[in-house]
């Protein structure tokens, strides 16, 4: 057994633009946004929620009596915020806050563009400051600022109509994550680097897995044992693949293969070149092509041999 | 309201966990939980094929990549196929799952673990994926921001202030130097403001780490532990999603679920508090009555090691732990989710009195 010579580790970024639709209350509330207007909802013991929901949290009854609010309002709890993350509302340091806006029972989070935390305090009166470009969303409201106010409590009633309605959202997501495969990935990759194929065996059932996880799924333990496998193998089972896939550069048909690499204790996958289509059959016995710069075998292509006998990866399908 | 007598014992008979680390880039998450399973199996001499049913918690949003559990599973030896599920979430809800699985009849035993890898990602920005889609995820507010505002909501109404809450951290780290597993033990500097009014002392580590239990019922227990941690009872209680609605001085699914699992009934000598911040700990007593007499996270909790989605099944664990060492006759064990304190469950462990 060798030690990796090192961890391997690749940038990872999950991009999700997430497109949501928005009922009745929701799309109201976030048209409302658009056209500087501010949407409440009112339950059946007359509170107002702001930002308004569809259903009462408290007893589940359905809610559309939409009124609308004030644009100022009242800092209900605060946390001021030194270093701006990706992504948050400022770029300069700011204060958290959740804000009852005049007219409501309730507090909508978003953030107080303030000079520094002595300037912010529960009970700070605070108004909008609506975002130059709004599209019904609720970054339109670009942060609150201070602003000093006597507060206007009557929530006038709306009808929740207007021209053009936004009716769904994009939720737009970015994580940028580090990933790194672990030990025994890292022997597979780095052994692939040199162009060999490296399985580890369960010291408990013999198995050898390629590629190796670092546990056999069977047992339950450990795969330390390392196992140079292949390079040739016998294609076990086999599927005509008939639709291109975007971004890749396949002419179709062509063949995907469970390959069963000599030594292996169970089939890899693998493309199939260097023969027709068609002719591809259980028993094929195949080698890796390796592109130039390629870290991985490009594809696999009959090495010429007799077919294998069905019994001798029989176990392997 | 009446808590719900369970028909059927069930105990925690044996409990593991990792140490806790900022990084473990050279593991795979397979290969940072398979030591802990072998080492609860060990302590109860079942193999897998003893186990009858097996649940585990963990998110996908950590690593960064789909069904990453399904990877983890091959550590426990799933095949023979074996009897199994997932929560997305901290593993204190696989155990309950397994907990309602075993009250049924249809399982005796039962292994439940769940893992944490942060240090791939950004923590504070991932969890910001479980907020709201719609009102709150925009405006990307991180788990300290959210824990912050409610930090100074109990600052505004005098439930603490920024010593006390120091003095909390010290406390907690102080306690987790007797634990061998503990990411940061001993004395630190509460630093600076993260986001005013947490210090970097008044937030949790970031780090990797896994945990397992055993459960089993009636006489399997007395057989597989000298001195079972019995559940005498468990709920669990969720609050509304947006924060603006709720009072977040205080946490009355905490107090409910504690109701309904039976923790006001009698005493208790130890609870075992999942709270990540500081000023959560101040809420959590406040909701469940605790006074000084009851011995609160010996452990170190949360700001000692927070293994997110593990964190929580390790109050549980620990808990258990100080029954099964006879250092404790009645614990309260306490797991959470979500932002400020949003989700919560409670659970009641004893030990029999006659057994030490």
């Amino acid at each position: 057994m060798t030690a990796p010579s090192e961890t391997l580790r690749a940038p990872l970024v999950v991009e999700f633009p997430f497109t949501r639709s928005l009922g009745p209350v929701q799309s109201a509330f976030l048209t409302g946004l658009r056209e500087r207007t501010v949407l409440g909802v009112r339950t059946e013991t007359g509170e107002v929620l702001v930002p308004p929901v569809e259903y009462d949290p408290a007893t589940a009854a359905e809610l559309r009596d939409l009124v609308e609010v004030g644009a100022t309002g009242t800092v209900t709890t605060w946390a001021w915020n030194p270093a701006p993350r990706t992504g948050q509302p400022l770029a300069t340091p700011f204060a958290w806050v959740l804000v009852r806006l005049d007219g409501a029972d309730t507090a909508l989070l978003h953030a107080l563009d303030a000079p520094g935390p002595e300037a912010v305090r529960t009970g700070l009166r605070v108004r909008i400051r609506w975002a130059a470009e709004r599209s019904g969303a609720i970054t339109d409201i670009a942060c609150f600022e201070p602003y000093d106010s006597d507060p206007v409590n009557e929530p006038a009633a709306h009808d929740g109509r207007f021209t053009d309605p936004v009716t769904g959202i994009v939720a737009a997501a970015r994580l940028d994550y580090t990933y790194s495969p672990g030990r025994a990935q890292t022997r597979y990759l780095h052994a692939l680097g040199e162009r060999r194929t490296v399985g580890e065996r369960c010291p408990s059932c013999a198995k050898v897995y390629v590629p190796p996880r670092g546990a056999c799924p069977t047992c339950g333990v450990a795969t330390t044992d390392q196992v140079e496998v292949g390079p040739r193998g016998t294609v076990t089972t086999y599927c005509i693949v008939n639709i291109k896939a975007k971004n890749l550069d396949i002419e179709v048909p062509y063949v995907y293969a469970h390959i069963a690499l000599d030594g292996a204790g169970l089939a890899l996958h693998g493309r199939i070149g260097g023969i027709p289509y068609d002719q591809v059959r259980m028993g094929l016995r195949v080698e890796p092509v390796w592109s130039d710069d390629g870290r991985y075998p490009d594809h696999y292509r009959p090495t010429g041999e007799p077919d294998a006998d069905y019994d001798t990866y029989k176990e392997l399908l | 309201m009446t808590p719900h007598r369970p028909d059927r014992e069930v105990a925690i008979v044996a409990f593991a966990q990792s140490d806790h680390r900022r990084r473990t880039d050279d593991l795979s998450e397979v290969e940072m939980v398979m030591p802990v399973l072998h080492d609860v199996l060990r302590q109860t001499g079942l193999r897998t094929s003893d186990i009858d049913f097996t649940c585990s918690g963990s998110s996908d949003y950590l690593a960064g990549r789909a069904f990453s559990f399904t990877m983890a599973l091959d550590g426990v030896g799933a095949w023979p196929p074996i009897s199994e599920s997932h929560v997305e979430t901290d593993g204190a809800w696989a155990l309950y799952e397994a907990w309602v699985k075993l009250l049924t009849g249809e399982a005796d035993t039962a292994l439940v673990y769940s893992y944490g890898k942060s240090s791939p990602g950004s923590v504070r920005d991932v969890l910001t994926r479980q907020l709201d889609p719609y009102y709150l995820a925009p405006l990307w507010p991180d788990s300290v921001a959210l824990a912050a505002l409610q930090a100074q909501a109990l600052v505004d109404v005098g439930a603490t202030d920024e010593p006390a809450l120091a003095a909390i951290a010290t406390r907690s780290r102080a306690d987790a130097t007797a634990n061998a597993h503990a990411q940061l033990p001993g004395a630190r500097p509460q630093g600076e403001y993260v986001v005013r009014p947490l210090r970097t002392g008044d937030c949790p580590p970031i780090g990797d780490g896994v945990a397992a239990v055993i459960l089993a019922v009636g006489d399997r227990a007395r057989e597989l532990c000298a001195r079972p941690a019995w559940i005498r009872g468990m709920d669990h209680r969720i609050e509304a999603h947006s924060l603006g609605v709720r009072d977040l001085t205080d946490s009355p699914s905490t107090r409910l679920a504690a109701e309904r699992a039976g923790a006001f009934e009698a005493p208790v000598d130890t609870a075992e508090l999942h709270a990540p911040f500081t000023s959560q700990e101040v809420v959590l007593r406040r909701a469940l009555d605790l006074d000084e007499s009851v011995r609160v996270n010996p452990s170190g909790g949360a700001l000692a090691a927070n293994p997110v989605m593990a964190a929580g099944l390790i109050r549980l664990g620990e808990a258990a732990a100080r029954i099964h060492r006879g250092d404790s006759d009645r614990a309260l064990a306490h797991a959470t989710s979500g932002p400020c304190l949003q989700q919560n469950l409670v659970a009641v462990l004893e030990g029999e009195p006659h057994v030490r």
